[in-house]
């Protein structure tokens, strides 16, 4: 499915800011699996997600989604395959657009953009059911503009909106991070929802070490940008918060001191 | 009656400067990208255009031959942008520029007089019995129809949806797939060739084509912006949006002509357009402010020194 092979990226090279925030990663996922990825700020995760779905260029290595290499493609040209939801509610969705509108807008992800409507009569129908699902009451709302909605709302839509073509691949960075504990919580039960029911592959980046352990099949840990930990099925489901801390210590030598990503 | 007479006139003037108003519109509020192409492309609509004619290309052939003219001015921005990654005021500048050299090549010379030829609007009298002013009017009403109802249909098809997206939050267009550098230039043809049109338009109502007849012509654009949005708000739907666009720059030709009658000179007239859109960009947000101090009184009970 997935297939990263000696990817490495640094930032400012040749300079004090110099940076290595991937080095030589390999990474491969089968169909269907839903990866979480965890590790301390600064350890590449969201730059991983960024160069899987293309924001940057990689220095070397090759990346193939589905069996096409996509190294060098552009991150438009990737997202018809690719679906992605940020940290931040504001970047997922268009706040001046109805909610309909951005729904419609990625109904097309991947078809040339034509002179037909932009939402024909048929499609509106069928997004109130697609609302409905998130149980968030949007229903009746669909021609309200998104910049009306709360944080937690533009997250469920985004995450709709990143799933509504059936992705090859989804990528989540922290999507549940700027949300409160309910909310997030909420969002997060919604995203295993659709994941698994679609059965779509997924790389999951998170905060919270147990979300990490109890959504997923498969959980990896990176730290200066390299993955230290990769473990899946049931030796996975059987982690303890306990276990990760202590590999993280063997790998980095000290002592794990973010307490953002204990307590999430 | 002579008042009556000018803001006939001025009437006649909106709504053909109106064109223009809808191109800026497009960039500076859909695209979110200011644009200085403007002031450059639309005497190359004039210049094209007067050219035309003077050859004895038809009226309204020659309007589409300025549009296609701007659509080329708008691709050139946008390639300089996109392309060549030059900051999009830059880039705009940099047309506007080189376009003024273009123009007068066109041209030949820096004025063309279109005083013999048959334009849309002497055509149209001479068939009638009206008045120019009328005439004016009447046929710039029509293409105003046209013109408002094609930019409604566009802007609500799948491509002119990822434009508007594209202005609103360029990430998520990408990361739905859609190159944002196409719809960044197909944004700026689309505008530029509204302005060119309305150079051309201008040219045949004036009956000359001047190489500086676009000098402000951004400012004007945005005035009619703002005033439409400041009189008829920013709520409601997209035709709304459009239609009080153009009868912003019908209330702009009206107050230069009050303005004027009250005995403003010419020459002041760019400095209170310059005014008009620096005050009207401000009234929204000291409207915002008073609402929230308002509303900061009414719940929390209690009245406060008004500092601002
Ligand atoms: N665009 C950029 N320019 C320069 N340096 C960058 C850039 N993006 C990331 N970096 C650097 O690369 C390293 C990895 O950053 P990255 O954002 O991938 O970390 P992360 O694992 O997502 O951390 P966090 O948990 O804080 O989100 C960091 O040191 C960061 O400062
Ligand atoms: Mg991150």
């Amino acid at each position: 499915m997935l297939k990263i092979s000696n990817v490495s990226k640094t930032f400012n090279l040749g300079t004090v800011n110099e940076k290595k925030a991937l080095q030589n990663i390999s990474l491969q996922l089968d169909e269907g699996d839903f990866v979480t990825i965890i590790g301390g700020n600064g350890a590449g995760k969201s730059t991983l997600l960024n160069m899987i779905a293309g924001a940057y260029p990689i220095d070397c290595g090759i990346i193939t989604l589905d069996g096409h290499d996509i190294s060098l493609k552009a991150e438009y040209d990737r997202a018809k395959l690719i679906g992605r939801v940020f940290q931040d509610p504001m970047l997922g969705t268009a706040a001046e657009m109805q909610i309909m509108e951005n729904l419609a807008m990625a109904k097309r992800r991947g078809k040339r953009r034509t002179l037909k409507w932009g939402v024909t009569k048929e499609e509106k129908e069928d997004y109130v059911n697609v609302v409905k699902d998130l149980g968030l009451g949007l229903e009746d709302r669909l021609t309200s503009k998104v910049g009306l909605l709360s944080g937690g709302q533009r997250q469920a839509l985004t995450l709709l909106m990143a799933t509504l073509k059936h992705p090859q691949l989804l990528l989540l960075d922290e999507h549940t991070a700027a949300l409160d504990p309910a909310t997030s919580s909420k969002v997060l039960q919604l995203t295993d929802k659709i994941v698994t029911e679609q059965g779509l592959t997924a790389l999951m980046v998170t905060h919270n070490m147990r979300d990490a352990i109890d959504v997923g099949n498969r959980l990896i840990m990176m730290y200066e940008g390299r993955i230290i930990y990769d473990v899946k099925g049931e030796e996975k489901k059987a982690l303890q918060v306990s276990d990760l801390l202590k590999k993280f210590e063997e790998a980095s030598g000290h002592e794990f001191v973010n307490d953002r990503m204990l307590l999430g | 009656m002579s008042l009556l007479l000018s803001l006939q006139g001025a009437l006649g003037q909106g709504i053909l400067w109106g064109f223009m108003a809808l191109g800026v519109f497009v960039t500076f509020r859909l695209l979110d990208f200011a644009d200085l192409t403007v002031d450059g492309s639309f005497a190359t609509g004039g210049a094209v255009c007067a050219i035309a004619l003077t050859n004895g290309v038809d009226p309204i052939i020659s309007l589409l031959v300025a549009t296609l003219a701007g659509f080329i001015a708008g691709l050139v921005t946008g390639l300089l942008h996109t392309k060549c990654k030059i900051p999009a005021i830059l880039a705009g500048i940099l047309t506007q520029i080189g376009l003024y050299s273009i123009n007068l090549r066109i041209m030949g010379r820096s004025n063309i007089p279109l005083l013999r030829i048959e334009t849309l609007f002497k055509g149209l009298a001479n068939q009638t019995n009206l008045s120019l002013n009328m005439v004016v009017i009447i046929i710039g009403v029509i293409f105003a129809v046209i013109v408002i109802a094609l930019l409604y249909w566009f802007f609500g098809t799948e491509l002119g949806s990822a434009i508007r997206a594209t202005g609103n939050n360029e990430q998520m267009v990408r990361s739905l797939g859609v190159n944002t550098n196409f719809t960044k230039v197909l944004a700026l043809m689309i505008s530029n060739g509204l302005v060119a049109f309305s150079g051309a338009i201008i040219a045949q109502q004036q009956g000359s084509a001047d190489v500086r007849m676009g000098t402000g012509a951004i400012v004007i654009g945005l005035a009619s912006i703002v005033i439409g949005e400041v009189i008829f708000g920013k709520k409601g739907g997209f035709a709304v949006k459009l239609l009080a666009i153009m009868l912003g720059s019908i209330v702009y030709r009206f107050v230069i002509v009050i303005v004027l009658q009250l005995g403003l000179n010419t020459d002041d007239l760019k400095l209170l357009t310059a005014i008009i859109v620096a005050v009207a960009l401000t009234i929204p947000v000291i409207m915002n402010k008073r609402k929230q101090l308002s509303m900061y009184k009414k719940l929390t009970g209690k009245e406060i020194e008004d500092h601002a």
